[in-house]
């Protein structure tokens, strides 16, 4: 592990056309991250999070993507995530293809690649119609021991999972508290982790089932306070519900988008300026 | 007291969970329901949330899945793949709660697409995590405001499944969960005949006429011959409700500030 800024971290690790995932359920979303790759102008890449929230909303519109895959695009609780939807259903700015799974599958594809297996099983099989359209990616079969009906799920690994966490240790180690949601399994499915944090600390003070992701396992440590904002950082700062009802008016028309990314993410220097952009630090 | 259809809807979707259920809930009409359920007539009623927040109890309810208040008031907080895995494929989910853009007559639900899914004239959130729990949960209830356009002969696309052809298919594929048993509306509730499956109107709300429901209907909408008449909401139900609401309407129109290093 090194501990890095995070234009460095960004630079090192991530490039055009790989696969990326963002990860954190509605907590610890890694915003600062995400705008920094908008920053850096990457282009090309193949975008997975099982929700893929305002983040992707912003990274998909700003065009660094031409792929997904997720299980859920919505604003949570507001309505549509407008960019995503301009461009799966017009093309704009790229066309955009999907890889759509539902929640169970993209948490079993995740447990999977965290282990190395080539597949997860579920039990069952979906009479729905997403079937149809996940060729090479899910398929029906009998269990090997009873012939009882499963699903097999292929594992998902990401070329680079970037998550935000309240502490990392001056070794690497990284601390997640709360809502983890399925980052721990992303991060060990992952050909490299890159961690963003609330603070870099000399003793992570977690008890021994902590959810910690051990410093062999991250590539790289930047310290970014604020830096899941407009998500949140349990112990450290709520989830701004009011950023994301504003959202669904900045992100309806392209022109509108178009001028808050250049105000608030590429006209800025880092995360730091953009919080205070927003007027949001205390 | 005076009340809304909206209002009735959600305190008759409520009085659907029995006491000590253990409930997987969604956003928006299911969570007004639950927690409305557990502060009223439910009150050991458990409920779990997607983002592994179990045995959660909101001051206010959550906009997001995910909302730090969920976590807060848990009994514990465990990974998502777990809560898919162990909780609800393994099942120990009694009641599911479900919502949708279009709902056909035997409870399937898209959530997906309207038009083809590969050149969508409008594309949905998707799935979630609505297929394992309309699969796996032993019993779903539904809550859905009636509108042609969402009560269809015919689903664009099939994202989780119902009661599928209905005449028992469900049973006949040995699906773990029973599938839908009610589907609360703001006209009255529906639920499935014993033998097609096909959710007919069983009670209606006051004020609202049979006839009414089935001209807001999609489909050739079946009542039975004396559908019954739902109580009313209690003040009680109301006044709960509406200081829920009010309490969520301030929390999440909050500002928050950072304070950074």
């Amino acid at each position: 592990m090194a501990l890095m800024s995070l234009p460095e971290a960004i630079r090192l690790h991530v490039k055009d056309g790989m696969s990326v995932a963002l990860e954190g359920f509605t907590h610890l979303i890694p915003f600062a991250a995400g705008h920094e790759i908008i920053r850096q102008g990457i282009r090309g890449l193949h975008l997975i999070r099982m929700t893929p929230d305002l983040i992707y909303d912003q990274m998909i519109g700003a065009g660094v993507a031409d792929r997904l895959t997720f299980s859920w695009g919505g604003n949570p609780g507001v309505g549509s995530l407008h960019r995503l939807r301009d461009a799966v259903e017009n093309g704009w700015p790229v066309k955009l293809e999907t890889f759509e799974h539902s929640h169970g599958e993209m948490a079993a594809a995740y447990t999977a690649g965290a282990a190395r297996l080539p597949f997860a099983v579920m039990k069952g099989h979906s009479d729905n119609d997403l079937a149809a359209h996940q060729s090479g990616r899910t398929t029906k079969m009998d269990c090997p021991f009873t012939g009882a009906p499963v699903t097999a799920v292929r594992a998902v690994n990401p070329d680079v999972t970037i998550l935000h966490a309240q502490k990392a240790d001056r070794a690497g180690n990284v601390l997640i508290e709360g809502i983890v949601g399925a980052v721990k399994e992303a991060a060990f499915a992952a050909g490299k982790v890159i961690a963003t944090v609330e603070q870099v600390v000399d003793d992570l003070g977690a008890e021994k089932n902590a959810v910690i992701l051990p410093h062999f396992l991250v590539s790289a440590v930047a310290c970014v306070p604020g830096g899941a904002y407009p998500s949140y950082a349990m112990g450290h700062y709520d989830r701004d519900n009011s950023f994301y009802i504003a959202w669904d008016d900045i992100a309806r028309d392209r022109d509108g988008f178009t001028g808050w990314i250049a105000d608030h993410v590429t006209g800025v220097a880092d995360h730091r300026t953009f919080l205070e952009k927003l007027g949001v630090v205390a | 007291m005076s009340y809304t259809l909206d209002e009735m809807m959600t305190v008759a979707a409520a009085r659907q969970l029995k006491d000590g259920a253990v409930c997987f809930v969604g956003i928006g009409l299911p969570s007004a329901a639950c927690v409305l359920a557990s502060r009223t007539h439910a009150p050991n009623l458990v409920l779990i949330y997607e983002s592994g927040t179990v045995e959660t109890a909101p001051e206010v309810l959550p906009l997001s899945i995910g909302d730090g208040e969920l976590a807060a008031t848990a009994t514990s907080v465990v990974p998502l793949p777990e809560i898919f895995s162990h909780y609800l494929q393994g099942g120990r989910i009694d009641v599911g709660f479900l919502g949708a853009a279009q709902i056909d007559r035997f409870g399937n639900l898209n959530s997906t697409v309207i038009g083809p899914y590969d050149a969508p004239k409008t594309r949905l959130p998707g799935a979630g995590g609505a297929p394992e729990i309309a699969t796996h949960a032993k019993e779903i209830l539904i809550v859905m405001r009636m509108t042609k356009r969402g009560f269809v002969d015919s689903l664009a696309f099939r994202t989780s499944s119902g009661h599928l052809a209905g005449n028992g298919e469900r049973k006949a594929k040995a699906y773990p969960g029973h599938g839908p048993q009610a589907l609360v509306t703001d006209f009255g509730i529906l639920r499935p005949d014993p033998e097609s499956d096909e959710l007919v109107l069983t009670e209606l709300f006051e004020g609202v006429s049979a006839a009414d429901a089935v001209a807001a209907c999609g489909w050739p909408l079946r009542v039975v011959d004396s559908p019954t008449r739902v109580v009313p909401p209690s003040d009680t139900e109301l006044e709960t409700l509406r200081a829920l609401n009010a309490r969520t309407k301030a929390a999440h129109a909050a500002k928050v500030t950072l304070s950074l290093n």
